[in-house]
Formats: structure tokens, C-alpha cells, sequence
């Protein structure tokens, strides 16, 4: 029964990842750009939810209401101002200029909010589970798996069914005949971003309201979102949640075994596929 | 008739290789002009210069009454120029039905189902209807030069720039193409086209351009062009008189 428990529990967690990995997967996707920031980004948003929750005392997943435009939008700003003017041939400037984010952002949280560990309130819902056939499934897992899976079918719509989802599409497949078909690729660029960062915002709040945090949490998480998304193939969303479902899962299997080995199960897991299916494991039929 | 574009002294130099040298030409609205020269002419340069894909190193582009020369290339796309391109680049990735939807939704601004029934109207008009839904990575050569035509008329232009679309094509083919064109035109369409099968050129322009070394050699109607000296000694590479 410990063991299904471990499965069950680290399917949800992977819902978790999966978020992380969303934001991550969009962006590399849509203008080939590897944000290192990602995951101080998410933290970013997590301590956007601490302040919104502290001054309007609201709950955190009230608080999305406000945390998920704010972020958009410094997604936007983000791209526009700075992130576009990295893109082109050479893929080193993107990397070196979302690095710097990082250590930026590290040491303004630092500054803004000391290094001591925060954590967000949800009340009653973090411990609140129900039983199910025997295993005692949380409803904050269980609400962050939906929210993960209703989130990444969401951006499959937006992908395949909308007029902006095909901008993306068609700015990914090549930038300068876009161009001629009246795209501005700067503007599609930030609206990329700005939905990343949407996506980022409500990882961040999750991520809050599951464990502390601190201004340094944020480069661990980038590596779970990588390994979310190269496990489950690049350029397949509902490959990016089962990669983060599988890396969930090992860890949790990991601690199972052994408490200490959580995180180290979850990357000999992600070495393993890697080895096995450089691609991914479900890499996008057509690439 | 008004000018709907006008070239006054455009060049464009890559260092010392000067690609388009003052090139000075004007089109009619409802002309078809065509354009022929041998290769690496800069017949292609010139339509990058016309859409904004390469800036000019001195001159000015007008198009519709207005300077365009500082224009982005998304911004005369919405203007309404299109093109279409020698070698196709259809976003692969995509359907057909995708790839003429991104040019009704972004470049001509049409919504919803006013979009999908022009892509569906133009699709129909190219031929394509029938694999509207195949992936355009996927399509055999006439399918992708008439997907290049589909997505430039989806963006419902006032001028369409066509480059080498006739080429590679077979003989059936190249007439299926050259009347689905003459179609187009007969609605009135302004016109350039770039081509090497001049014979399908013909069939369709009512002037005729020649370029050479970046430069504008002859110009007229099409007969006497094809019968000039020029042509014959620099396109087709006959020394006259020597």
C-alpha cells in the first residue's frame, strides 16, 4: 500500500512540475529561447503572491487574480525591452542575458525580502484530503494536478485553435516569411512571454503554498522544468506533463526507498530516459 | 490609371557588390509587369527591396500614394503587399488550412468566420481545397508553389509579387498555374512576376522589365522587349552583331 501511495502522491507532484515546465517549454518552443531565470521567476511569483496575500490579507489562490496579470506583464516589458534584443543566430547571448536575470532577481529578492524561508497560507485546504479507496490523497495535490492538466489543455487550445496560437506556431516555423505575413515578431515574442509567465505565476503560487521558500529556490526548480520537459519530449505539451508525472513519481518511489534519495531518483530517472530516448518520449512527430 | 508602386532610385550595395543599382520603375494599378533577367540578376533582391525584407541603401519606395521606404515588412504586408517565394517556405509545421488562416487572420486582420471563408474561397481558387487539411511540410512541389499563392492572396493584397512560380513545374502543370493567375489578375490584381519560363510569363504580363548586374536594361511591351538587343545578347547570352 506504501507504494501505491508513493505513486499516487508522485503523479500529483508531478502536476506541479508539469507548471513549472509549461512556461519553460512555450518559450524554448515559440523563439528557440533557454530562460535559465525561469525558475527564479517562479519564485519571483511566489513572493508576489506573499506580499499581494499580506497587504489585501487574501488567500493565495484569490491572490492569482492579480499575481497572474502582474507577471504577464512583466513578461511583456521583459521581452520587449530586453529579451528580443538577445535573439538572433547565436544562442549564447539569450543564456548569458537570462543568467544575469538570475543572479539579478536572487539578489533583489535577497534584498526585498531577506533570506529567511516563507511559506503561504492557504488554511485549511493543505491538509485537507480525502480518503480514497484506503490512501489519503490531499486536496492541494490533488487541486495542483487538475490545475497543471486544465492549464496545459489550455495552451493546447490557444496552440491549435486560435488565431494567436498560430502566430506562435508560425513565428516557430520560420520567423521572417511570418514577418512578411504581417506578424510582428516583437510583439508575438512578448505575448509569448507574457503567457509564460502567466503560467509561471500560478507554478509560483502552488509552489508557495506546498513548501517554504527562499530567494535561492529558484535554480532547483529550473532543473525540475527541464527535466519535465526533455523527458517528455520537446515541443509536446501533454508530453511535458507526463515527463513532469514521471519525474514526480521517481522521486516519490526514490523516497520511498529511502528519504534521502528523492532527488537524486527523480535525475537518474531523467539520465535514464535521456539515455535511453535522447528525444524524449514523446517528441513531436514532425520536428 | 494610379500608380500603386513606384521605385525611384533604389539601391542597395553589399559593400562593394552593389545588387540593385538605381532602379527606377513604376507600376499601374491593375498592371501585370513581368520581370526577367539572368540569374543573380537581383530580380529577388528587388522584391526584397519592394517588401521591406532588406532596407535600401539609398532611394525611395512608394506604395499606394505613400512612402513606404522605412516601413517594417509586417507593416506593408498589412498595407496589402504579398509575395510569394522561388523556393517555398510554408510553415511546415502547419496545415494548408493553418497556413492560409495565419496570413487572413494576421496579415489581411479578418476574424473569425470571415477568415476561414476567405482561406476556404482561395483555396478553392488555387486548387488546394482538397488537402486543406495535409501538413504543408508534407506537399509534392506544385502543391507548395500553389500554397505560396494560396497564403499570398489570403492576405487580401492590393499587390501581389510572384518569384518564380512557374519553375520546376511540368508542362501541365505550368498551364494550370498561368490560368488560375490570369484569373487573378482579371479581378484586377496588380502584379509583378519574376520568371524564367518566359513563354508562361508572357501568357500573362502586359509589360515586361529587364534586369541585369542590379540594374534596369530594357523595358516595354513584352514583343518588342523579348526581340531587343539586350535581351537577346545579356538574358539569353547571344552576341548580336559581334
Amino acid at each position: 500500500m506504501d507504494w501505491i501511495n508513493a505513486i499516487v502522491q508522485g503523479t500529483l507532484l508531478g502536476g506541479l512540475y508539469a507548471l513549472f515546465a509549461a512556461g519553460l517549454s512555450l518559450i524554448f518552443g515559440v523563439m528557440r529561447l533557454v530562460n535559465i531565470a525561469h525558475g527564479d521567476l517562479i519564485v519571483l511569483a511566489a513572493y508576489l503572491g506573499l506580499t499581494v496575500t499580506a497587504a489585501l490579507s487574501m488567500n493565495p489562490f484569490v491572490a492569482l487574480i492579480l499575481v497572474v496579470p502582474l507577471m504577464a506583464g512583466f513578461g511583456y516589458v521583459l521581452q520587449r525591452g530586453v529579451l528580443n534584443w538577445t535573439l538572433g543566430d547565436d544562442i549564447l547571448p539569450p543564456l548569458l542575458v537570462t543568467f544575469g536575470l538570475s543572479v539579478i532577481i536572487q539578489n533583489a529578492l535577497l534584498e526585498g525580502y531577506s533570506a529567511d524561508p516563507q511559506k503561504l497560507s492557504a488554511g485549511s485546504i493543505e491538509v485537507a484530503s480525502a480518503n480514497i479507496a484506503g490512501l489519503a490523497v490531499g486536496y492541494l495535490p490533488l487541486v495542483m494536478f487538475l490545475t497543471a492538466v486544465l492549464v496545459i489543455a489550455g495552451l493546447q487550445w490557444i496552440f491549435y485553435a486560435t488565431a494567436l496560437g498560430r502566430a506562435f506556431r508560425a513565428v516557430s516555423d520560420n520567423q521572417d516569411i511570418a514577418q512578411l505575413m504581417g506578424l510582428n515578431r516583437r510583439h508575438v515574442f512578448g505575448l509569448a512571454m507574457a503567457l509564460s509567465l502567466a503560467v509561471t505565476a500560478i507554478a509560483g503560487i502552488f509552489l508557495g503554498v506546498r513548501t517554504s521558500f527562499d530567494p535561492a529556490t529558484g535554480p532547483a526548480r529550473l532543473i525540475f522544468g527541464f527535466e519535465a520537459v526533455i523527458i517528455g519530449g520537446l515541443g509536446n505539451l501533454w508530453g511535458t506533463l507526463a515527463g513532469g508525472v514521471i519525474l514526480g513519481m521517481a522521486q516519490s518511489i526514490g523516497a520511498q526507498i529511502n528519504p534521502g534519495w528523492q532527488i537524486l531518483a527523480g535525475h537518474i530517472a531523467f539520465l535514464i530516459i535521456l539515455a535511453v530516448r535522447p528525444r524524449g518520449l514523446f517528441p513531436r512527430m514532425d520536428g | 490609371m494610379s500608380e500603386i508602386l513606384g521605385l525611384s532610385g533604389v539601391c542597395k550595395s553589399y559593400g562593394a557588390i552593389v545588387v540593385a543599382d538605381s532602379l527606377t520603375f513604376s507600376l499601374r494599378q491593375g498592371e501585370a509587369l513581368g520581370v526577367i533577367g539572368p540569374n543573380g540578376a537581383g530580380k529577388t533582391t528587388m522584391f526584397n527591396l519592394i517588401t521591406g525584407t532588406v532596407a535600401a541603401s539609398s532611394g525611395r519606395v512608394q506604395y499606394n500614394g505613400r512612402d513606404v521606404t522605412h516601413d517594417s515588412a509586417a507593416k506593408r504586408c498589412r498595407a496589402g503587399m504579398a509575395r510569394s517565394f522561388q523556393v517555398p517556405q510554408p510553415f511546415g509545421h502547419m496545415t494548408v488550412f493553418e497556413n492560409a488562416m495565419v496570413a487572413a487572420t494576421q496579415g489581411a486582420n479578418l476574424k473569425g468566420r470571415e477568415a476561414e471563408s476567405t482561406c476556404l474561397d482561395v483555396l478553392d481558387q488555387t486548387g488546394l481545397l482538397d488537402k486543406a487539411n495535409a501538413v504543408a511540410g508534407k506537399l509534392a512541389l506544385l502543391d507548395r508553389k500553389r500554397l505560396e499563392l494560396t497564403r499570398a492572396l489570403c492576405a487580401k493584397p492590393k499587390l501581389l509579387l510572384l518569384d518564380e512560380i512557374a519553375g520546376g513545374l511540368t508542362e501541365e502543370e505550368c498551364h494550370l498555374l498561368v490560368e488560375t493567375i490570369k484569373a487573378i489578375h482579371g479581378t484586377g490584381m496588380s502584379i509583378i512576376w519574376i520568371e524564367h519560363v518566359v513563354h508562361a510569363l508572357l501568357k500573362v504580363v502586359e509589360r515586361l522589365i529587364v534586369i541585369d548586374f542590379g540594374k534596369m536594361i530594357a523595358e516595354g511591351d513584352p514583343a518588342s522587349v523579348m526581340e531587343s538587343r539586350e535581351v537577346k545578347e545579356i538574358y539569353l547570352g547571344i552576341e548580336v552583331d559581334a
